[in-house]
């Protein structure tokens, strides 16, 4: 094998040939037939025909689906917000107080995976049904109006999206959090770090105000008093639970957790057309929902690619974005250097 | 008493005592549910203001477990811990002016050695200005101007080791708390940062309280130190003393090499005090030695204390004398190693200077007579009855213990 010593710097990318190729043929190739297909004009019966001049398509589709558009970047961005709410607290937990119950954790936050994606959804259509387990008993008791409902609205689209992309969320922030070294936090109370008290119930009671603010537009819920339960929330945990030593320490070398794991929920949900069909309306449609239909419905294929590929960019560009703001080297050296 | 820097009172740490320790100890390697470790066990000890005090002792004697009690990392299950006289047993560490080096110097990775230095200032809300003075001073201290804006990562051992060093001293506590703070360094840096910790102690005037399993460092730094084994301090003192004159069995083999020998009383002449060890021969100790020391005795010599003569040769007069076959010889270049065996077979290891003796013809020889000699000041006396002090030492009692 005179070759690899010779060249060492052959034996990365042969490595990297499997990947490239599987990407070339299962991505690459189809990518591309999509992207010639959205410059189409004709219909199924009629039989398709290419031309530059069809990229109207993309400012047509956009036009016409904006508001779909919208609707998926904020759903996916409340999922995303509530996923971190409901996973941060969760792998801290397990990362730091769980001894040995760890793995059993660990477990359990995927095992969901095993039951498949679609009765799992389905399941929540079941909970969530008006007169359902959840529903039903507090409006016999008079706790709830009759006519109250969680399914066929926004919350319980989100809702879904949440509970479906949780362990994209929990995990990779537990595997951070995992690597922190326990003396670092010892450090940091050893150098005066305490609770955080009063700097820390402003900042909390600040961002809990604007997450639920932003939370209850999303949902079409009155904004002003749940900003004020949001404010008043983030302020007692900050200034309560929160230690100086987690926002100086944990938090900071948490964040390539906190980055990949909101990716992987935001970038999936803004695609994803299951939720909304099962548990929501024509109100709560989605860009994956209309993409599937113009594709698989209408046949409609020039326009589907189309707005699958505006999304495509949309989302690059978003990302870029966020790791800029982040700070790239924040992202890919979490542990010094 | 002002002069008392920090004072431990039956100060007591026991994992698996209570709810908390008993979900700890099932973590431990050995240790089956329900069992309870004692790791630290009813010590009381005055560290005085500006000294250098060691605690010294093999691993798992419980000497972390101390320093982070003093730190405030862990709850003692009784005693009382108190720091320039007030009571800070209960208190949290960031209440406590008291700052910590750790084993691994545990720097933050994602910030600058600037901002780790910085970090306790800025918790306690210094003025920016005066951050920036203090945190070059201190680099300028510890010999790393200019390595400001450098990551942990992009540091070498011994530069991390000095940063862990001026991130603590920079808050001006009134105790510094080192856990095996050069146990990750080589060789010759250690050596290097030992004498550049003594320097910047008494530069800086902070009472140290220094952790170590390694006696010539704690030997070399030291004021004072404690011998810790098994959650308690054997001896405490200065170190000559405690080289010279080893209360127990245990600190005599803890610190350098020791000869031991098993021993009677046998009457006392003139200020000096008889023996007779297990060959029949008759030693001398003067009195003083035995103070304090409970009956069941074994008398001590160091190896370089030992000089030894040809059986034909006038021995000085008062010197305690014992016959012997030299059984091994290494050659150390400074000095060499002999190993003596006695009439009632104890070995006796001997170092000679190369001054008299010093080419290969010259010096002693496997199966060579020779008598041993030695001053009986030079002697000293350890309890030789307590089966937890020969516990502590692996190597059988009779031959020469090396740390
Ligand atoms: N968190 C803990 N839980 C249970 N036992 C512990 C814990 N920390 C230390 N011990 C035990 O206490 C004893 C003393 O440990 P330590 O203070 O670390 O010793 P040293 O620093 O002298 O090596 C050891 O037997 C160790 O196993
Ligand atoms: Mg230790």
């Amino acid at each position: 094998m005179t070759i690899f010593r010779h060249r060492p710097g052959l034996v990365p990318l042969l490595l990297l040939v499997p990947g490239i190729a599987w990407l070339a043929v299962f991505y690459v190739y189809p990518a591309f037939q999509m992207f010639l297909s959205s410059f189409w004009s004709g219909s199924l019966e009629r039989g398709f025909s290419f031309s530059l001049a069809n990229w109207t398509t993309y400012g047509a589709a956009l036009d016409r689906y904006k508001e779909q558009f919208l609707r998926s970047i904020l759903y996916a961005t409340a999922a995303t917000i509530l996923t971190f709410l409901v996973s941060y607290p969760l792998a801290w937990t397990i990362a730091f107080k769980a001894g040995r119950w760890k793995n059993v954790l660990v477990f359990l936050v995927i095992a969901p995976f095993f039951t498949s994606f679609l009765l799992r959804t389905v399941s929540w259509k079941i909970l969530l049904g008006d007169d359902g387990i959840a529903l039903g008993p507090l409006k016999q008791l008079g706790l709830l109006p009759d006519e109250f409902r969680v399914l066929a609205t926004p919350i319980a689209v989100v809702f879904g999206i949440t509970y479906n992309f949780l362990p994209f969320m929990t995990l990779p922030i537990y595997v951070s959090l995992e690597k922190i070294d326990v003396r670092l936090v010892e450090a940091a109370r050893d150098l005066y770090a305490g609770p955080w008290r009063r700097s820390g119930a402003i900042f909390g009671g600040v961002l809990g105000g604007i997450v639920a603010a932003v939370l209850a537009w999303i949902f079409e819920l009155p904004v002003v008093p749940l900003a004020a339960v949001g404010a008043l929330a983030g302020a007692m945990i900050a200034g309560l639970l929160i230690s100086e030593a987690f926002v100086r320490v944990t938090l900071p070398l948490s964040m390539p957790g906190v980055f990949a794991g909101s990716l992987l929920v935001v970038i999936p949900a803004i695609g994803d057309y299951v939720n909304a069909t099962l548990l929501g309306t024509t109100s709560t449609t989605m860009i994956g929902n209309v993409i599937q239909s113009r594709y698989l419905v209408s046949n409609d294929y020039p326009t589907a690619a189309a707005l699958s590929f505006i999304m495509m960019a949309g989302i690059l560009l978003a990302v870029a974005a966020y790791a800029r703001a982040l700070g790239t080297e924040n992202l890919t050296a979490g542990r010094g250097l | 008493m002002a002069d008392v820097a920090v004072r431990l009172t039956q100060l007591t740490k026991r994992f698996g005592g209570d709810a908390t320790g008993r979900r700890v100890a099932k973590f431990v390697d050995g240790a089956t549910p329900g069992d309870s470790i004692l790791a630290v066990d009813h010590i009381d000890l005055e560290v005085r203001d500006r000294e250098f005090f060691s605690l010294l002792g093999p691993s798992g004697c419980g000497k972390t477990t101390t320093l982070r009690m003093i730190g405030g990392f862990e709850q003692p299950t009784s005693g009382r811990i108190e720091l320039a006289g007030e009571d800070v047993t209960w208190l949290p560490p960031y209440q406590r002016n008291v700052n910590t080096v750790f084993q691994n110097y545990a720097l933050f990775p994602h910030l600058t050695v600037f901002e780790n230095v910085a970090f306790g200032l800025r918790r306690r809300k210094v003025a920016d200005g005066e951050v920036r003075t203090r945190v070059t001073e201190m680099l300028a201290l510890v010999e790393l101007p200019g390595y400001e804006r450098r990551k942990p990562g992009q540091l070498s051992g011994g530069q991390a080791q000095r940063v862990a060093l001026a991130r603590a001293l920079v808050n001006k506590p009134a105790v510094l708390l080192l856990d095996e703070p050069l146990g990750a360094l080589d060789l010759k840096l250690r050596k290097q940062m030992q004498v550049e910790l003594k320097r910047i102690q008494q530069e800086v005037g902070i009472t140290f309280i220094y952790v170590t399993h390694d006696q010539e460092e704690a030997m070399t730094m030291s004021d004072r130190i404690a011998v810790m084994s098994r959650g308690r301090y054997e001896q405490l003192g200065d170190p000559e003393v405690l080289y010279e004159h080893p209360k127990t069995r245990f600190v005599a083999g803890f610190l350098g090499v020791s000869n031991l020998l098993p021993a009677t009383r046998a009457g006392s002449v003139n200020g000096y005090a008889g023996f007779r060890l297990g060959s029949g021969t008759a030693v001398r100790v003067p009195l003083t030695l035995l103070e304090g020391r409970a009956a069941g005795y074994a008398v001590g010599v160091r190896p370089e204390k030992i000089r030894l003569f040809e059986p034909k040769d006038e021995v000085p007069a008062g010197l305690n004398q014992a016959p012997g076959v030299i059984s091994d010889a290494s050659y150390l270049g400074v000095s060499t190693q002999y190993i003596v065996t006695l009439a009632d077979g104890h070995r006796v290891t001997v170092y000679e200077q190369n001054v008299q003796r010093a080419t290969k013809a010259e010096l002693w020889a496997s199966g060579e007579q020779v008598v041993l000699a030695w001053a009986p000041e030079h002697c000293f006396v350890v309890e030789d009855g307590g089966a937890t002090d020969t516990a502590s030492i692996e190597t059988p009692s009779p031959e020469p213990v090396v740390a």
